[in-house]
């Protein structure tokens, strides 16, 4: 399902969006539109512009121009009225060590205004299955139970806005699956926007609807997975990657 | 949105939590003001047998020494809080979460106060024990001359932070070494008079100039004089106005460079 949504029902909406650091273009007029209920992926190589149209997103980084808005809200100028319904997962940031797991979560409730947050932070657990580490230090934990304790974080306030960077990194391939099965049933029964930036294509043809690929800065192809593996006439994602990365266009439909 | 005291409040749970699961980082509060002050009310004692400097007056070595400590660890306690997040990388959770800027930065306030506290408290009991600290003498002027140099430390740590938001940890020495420009300057152990004629200018432009200048005059003559406070609190205006204007700059600068997410070295 590739589904271009009207701006009306979009949840993100990106146009004519571009980032220059000096002289270095990072993001080159990239325009798309996420809709609620829906999960997209943004796929490029090292230095493609994911990581910053992320940052544009969510505000953290300034666009040099074009038009950037979550839930009807412009990300440059009013991004706090709308960060309470949204939320990230990142390995570029990292919660506190020293605090405990229910302690890092309570704080990240308070400052998200969640209701009945001891309620809600004992279902998280029990969801992502972090009850019996909810009172060891986060600093403690295994790569795999501090990915998890980020995706309860990042699911404190029911965001209707994910942005998620490398979801599963770190954790094994069990574990992994149960978080991405986890992650369509949190979509499913919120109707929540997810965009998500990853190098694993399992992950991506398992959870996307559609795919964004970037060459640097620019959308080079935007469909879903298996209409890019169509196209490209190739047998998995991981290989149209390949050729989007390498510039080999020859065998595209 | 608008300023929500219970996000003041959760950040400051944030460091009370780390402040109470770490036992160095309570210690190094009490640790140096309570060396510093050995050290110098040691030296005063030793100074007021042999000589009758007004030096020494009422303890003015001692009460500069911990007011001093109070206009550096404002600023410190300030910064370090920040920076307690870069080190942790959680800047990018609380830039991203509904936290304003403005709460962040009043809950950096919040917890120089109660780092002030448990550093203070221990050193200034001390103080009066030992070294002839004379809290009564200075009355109520010693509240007023607190509150006017944790403001001037508040406001350098502004601008502290705002530099590390912009330009990562490379700036984080200046959370540590910053102060020291102010120590000669405003006149903690001397009078004004005791500076160059064209060096008077400048220290009467940083607001602690005229809080030791008010405390020196209370242990002398027994006098609070209101208009040294009145400067104080005037440049303390001006101080903290510039640096809100700074850290916005400096905010809006690394959103641009594109530096929150990856506060780092």
């Amino acid at each position: 399902m590739c589904s271009v949504m009207s701006p009306a029902t979009a949840a993100i909406e990106v146009e004519n969006l571009v980032k220059n650091y000096g002289p270095v273009r990072a993001v080159d007029g990239l325009s798309f539109a996420v809709a609620g209920g829906s999960t997209t992926a943004l796929l490029g190589g090292n230095g493609a512009g994911k990581s910053t149209t992320i940052g544009m997103i969510m505000g953290l980084v300034l666009p040099t121009s074009g038009t950037v808005s979550v839930l009807g809200t412009d990300m440059v100028r009013r991004r706090h009225d709308v960060l309470h319904r949204m939320n990230f997962e990142s390995p570029y940031v990292d919660m506190p060590h020293r605090l405990t797991v229910r302690q890092n979560l309570k704080i990240f409730g308070m400052l998200y205004g969640v209701p009945d947050l001891s309620g809600r932070i004992a279902t998280l657990a029990g969801e992502l299955d972090l009850t019996a580490l909810l009172d060891r230090p986060s600093g403690k934990l295994s790569a795999g139970q501090k990915t998890r304790v980020a995706l309860a974080k990042a699911l404190i306030n029911e965001p209707e806005v994910m942005l998620l960077d490398e979801p599963t990194a770190s954790l094994d391939p069990d574990t992994a699956d149960w978080i991405r099965g986890h992650l369509e049933r949190y979509r499913d029964r919120r109707g929540a926007a997810i965009l998500l930036a990853s190098h694993n294509m399992g992950e991506v043809e398992r959870l996307c609807d559609r795919v964004i690929m970037l060459k640097q800065g620019r959308i080079e192809d935007d469909a879903s997975p298996a209409e890019l593996i169509r196209r490209y006439g190739r047998s998995s994602l991981e290989e149209v990657f390949l050729d989007v990365a390498r510039g080999r266009r020859e065998n595209v439909a | 949105m608008s300023f929500s005291v219970q996000r003041v409040g959760a950040l400051c749970l944030r460091y009370v939590y780390l402040l109470a699961s770490s036992w160095p980082r309570l210690l190094e509060l009490v640790y140096w003001p309570v060396l510093n002050l050995l050290t110098w009310g040691f030296l005063q004692n030793y100074a007021m047998a042999s000589t009758n400097s007004t030096l020494f007056v009422g303890g003015a070595l001692v009460s500069g020494l911990l007011l001093w400590e109070v206009l550096f660890r404002g600023q410190i306690g300030f910064s370090i809080s920040f920076l307690e997040e870069v080190w942790s990388r959680n800047l990018g959770n609380l830039l991203m979460s509904p936290l304003r800027p403005a709460e962040f930065v009043a809950a950096l306030m919040v917890m120089s106060l109660a780092r002030l506290a448990v550093g203070m408290i221990p050193a200034t009991i001390l103080a009066i024990a030992f070294f002839g600290f004379d809290l009564a003498r200075l009355g109520i002027g010693f509240a007023a001359f607190f509150a006017l140099l944790v403001v001037t430390g508040w406001a350098v740590g502004l601008v502290v932070c705002g530099l590390i938001l912009r330009h990562g940890l490379g700036a984080e020495s200046l959370a540590w070494t910053i102060m020291f420009v102010f120590w000669p300057l405003c006149c903690v152990y001397y009078p004004l008079s005791v500076l160059p004629a064209w060096l008077q200018p400048f220290a009467l432009a940083l607001p602690p100039t005229h809080v030791f200048e008010g405390m020196r005059a209370v242990l002398s003559e027994g006098v609070l004089r209101l208009d040294l406070l009145a400067a104080a609190a005037a440049l303390n205006v001006l101080w903290i106005v510039a640096a809100s204007f700074a850290f916005a700059a400096l905010l809006d600068r690394a959103r641009d460079a594109g530096t929150l997410l990856s506060s780092g070295e």
